[in-house]
């Protein structure tokens, strides 16, 4: 007899493994497609990433963003909601970030400004997700909807608010933050010299841990959780299905900003105009091959993380944009993955009754 | 500027979203999310690409769209409706794939990271997709609101189990609107890669969602949809006149459509109300 327990764990592991092989395969096609071999590629990948302490870096560097983004994407989907606007949450908690480090006076003690600079960022991505948060639990307008157009618009509002009234000249980056910066992992470890890797991987992770124990662990993560399976049990139980929904938007936009401080505090020392570029929609499917649990978030981040910088790696020999169609397969594969297993888990399953 | 230019200059904007739109406004009356318009659409414009490189004419091009189109209508209907995979999912995941897919094709097919070379394609109002689009908005209505099939697309997307009940093929009839949604919408793709006479990576800039936000401004009617995209473009012509007189941001321009819409769906005037099983597939 199969127990439930490894039945669950079926369900939630298998997914992602299919859209894996399934993602390796189309690779394969690709890289035959430009008259290489796929074993040589995949090698380069593998030793352009995880092979030297440059690409652990970067990678790390990477997932971190994703990681926020992803976290984004996964807690209000605990909640039942589809939070498409991590793209300009992150974004908006970036400017934010930078916002309160040029405030700050010069060289701010880093203990006292990277709580401020970590803040602000939150406090930026959770303004964006207040909106649809807001919207859909007053007037019930479909979070979806709101998410995707309100990233147009709060884009084309940061972009106005830089190229108008905050930019260096002849860019479109602010200047140089003075307070508030994360020191470089390469200070620490030489051998990580040269790449972006920096101390915002760590408030990053103890947020993830901080996620997945009050998803667990607390009140208001139950009631989450439970307005997620069923709203409307949730209602009777005397849950605010609303005010969960408010603040579960309101927190994936939180979550989503806090990755601005990876690029922001950690990285370039400004905002710059375009520097998401998809890390929110890759979110999406980061949550949806992390299924939605904090620590496979992180998972999930690190594998997105080893694609993105694995194209880099393999550029010489496959154009990088290999890795960009491999990423959108693992999210099509996931996604049909996890319907049909579930479905083939409950044929097999169930007891063969003879026609009557 | 003369009115006629004005006019002329709104239509041309309006094109793709009109294309666009009018499949939108297809597959979400029954019952299938629509975020993959912009997929459909970038794929179009690089279907003509090829068409017309290797047609060798610019009528090869809007072929090429369209098949690039019915085929990535396809794909989104096998995640969808046949695996039943999360049509939200399902639509970001193709949007995905054909930016990366057609940004790979790019160095595959003309060994470059930004753009075709010049191919054949319509000047002006040469551009027998203007006119098309023209044509497709009236059609689309009657084929919704007049026609057997319109009314067995509108039922699935109301109430899938009501028409199952009533012997109506609910996957194939959301397969159908889908594949074609797929077409449509490439076609307006198609139409600015003709348009321009070259494809550029990423070239269809978010039209995509501006033609969804259309349909749902346009409260899933196709001439409503239709109505708002050419107020869409109306405003686009608009700020590219006033360019020069500073008179207002262009950002604030470009933020239009996206704003009423949320404002449309929030309800401040009347609610948009989706059709009632929109995202929602017919539990097998």
């Amino acid at each position: 007899m199969i127990s439930v327990r490894w039945l669950h764990w079926a369900d939630l592991v298998l997914p992602p493994l299919v859209a894996l092989a399934v993602a390796l395969v189309a690779g394969d096609l690709l890289i035959l497609s430009y008259g290489q071999a796929p074993g040589s590629v995949w090698r380069l990948l593998l030793e352009g990433t995880w092979g030297n302490s440059y690409g652990i870096g970067q990678v790390l560097y990477k997932a971190t963003t994703l990681t926020c983004t992803g976290l984004a994407v996964a807690l209000p989907m605990r909640a039942g909601l589809f939070n498409i606007g991590a793209e300009s949450q992150l974004a908006a908690g970036a400017f934010a970030t930078a916002l309160v480090a040029s405030l700050l006076p010069t060289a701010t003690p880093l203990l006292l400004a990277a709580p401020l600079c970590i803040a602000g960022a939150m406090v930026g991505g959770g303004l964006v997700g207040a909106v649809p948060g807001v919207l859909r639990a007053r007037y019930g307008a479909h979070e979806v909807i709101v998410t995707i157009m309100l990233n147009f618009v709060v884009l084309a509002l940061l972009n106005w608010l830089v190229s108008t009234y905050w930019h260096v000249p002849e860019t479109l980056h602010t200047p140089t933050i003075t307070s508030g910066q994360m020191p470089r992992l390469s200070q620490l470890f030489p051998q990580f010299h040269g790449s972006a890797a920096n101390w915002s991987w760590l408030p990053v992770a103890l947020t993830a841990g901080l996620v997945q124990w009050a998803l667990q662990r607390s009140q208001a993560g139950f009631a989450l959780r439970a307005v997620g399976f069923q709203p409307l049990a949730a209602e009777n139980a005397g849950i605010l299905v609303g005010r969960v929904w408010r603040q579960a938007l309101t927190w994936g936009g939180a979550l989503a900003g806090l990755g601005g401080i990876n690029f922001v505090l950690g990285y370039k020392g400004y905002y710059e105009d375009g520097l998401a570029g998809g890390a929110g929609f890759l979110g999406i499917a980061v949550a949806l091959v992390g299924r939605n649990h904090p620590l496979g978030v992180v998972a999930a981040a690190l594998l997105f993380a080893t694609l993105s910088q694995g194209g880099l790696a393999i550029h010489a020999l496959v154009p990088k944009q290999m890795v960009e169609v491999l990423q959108a397969v693992v999210i099509l594969a996931m996604a049909m993955a996890v319907p049909e297993v579930r479905r083939l888990l409950r044929t097999a399953l169930t007891p063969r009754r003879r026609a009557p | 500027m003369s009115l006629l230019h004005f006019f002329g200059q709104t239509l041309r904007i309006a094109t793709p979203y009109l294309f666009a739109a009018a499949g939108g406004a297809l597959a979400e009356r029954a019952g299938v999310v629509s975020l993959t318009l912009e997929g459909f659409m970038l794929g179009g414009a690089f279907g003509a690409a090829i068409g017309a490189w290797l047609g060798g004419g610019a009528w090869f091009g809007i072929l090429g769209g369209l098949a690039v189109g019915l085929l990535l209508g396809g794909l989104h209907a096998l995640g969808s409706i046949r695996f039943g995979a999360d049509q939200i999912v399902s639509g970001v995941a193709i949007n995905l794939l054909v930016v990366g897919a057609t940004r790979f094709a790019l160095q595959l097919a003309f060994d470059s990271s930004s753009n075709s070379p010049r191919i054949a394609g319509f000047d002006g109002f040469a551009n027998p997709l203007i006119w098309a689009a023209l044509l497709l908005t009236p059609l689309l209505a009657v084929l919704l609101n007049r026609t057997r099939l319109g009314l067995r697309i509108r039922a699935v997307g109301e109430h899938p189990q009501a028409a199952a009940t009533l012997g109506v093929p609910v996957a194939r009839v959301q397969a159908v609107a889908v594949v074609i949604s797929g077409g449509l919408a490439a076609l307006g793709g198609a139409y600015l890669t003709l348009d321009q006479h070259q494809f550029t990576d990423s070239m269809t800039a978010g039209r995509g969602f501006i033609a969804l936000a259309a349909v749902i401004f346009g409260r899933w009617q196709p001439l409503r949809a239709a109505v708002a995209c050419l107020l869409f473009a109306a405003a686009e012509t608009l700020q590219i006149q006033l360019q020069a007189t500073q008179w207002i941001a262009a950002q604030f321009v470009v933020m239009i459509p996206y704003v009423l819409t949320i404002v449309a769906v929030a309800g401040a005037v009347t609610r948009a109300k989706p059709p009632a099983a929109l995202g929602r597939p017919l539990a097998s």
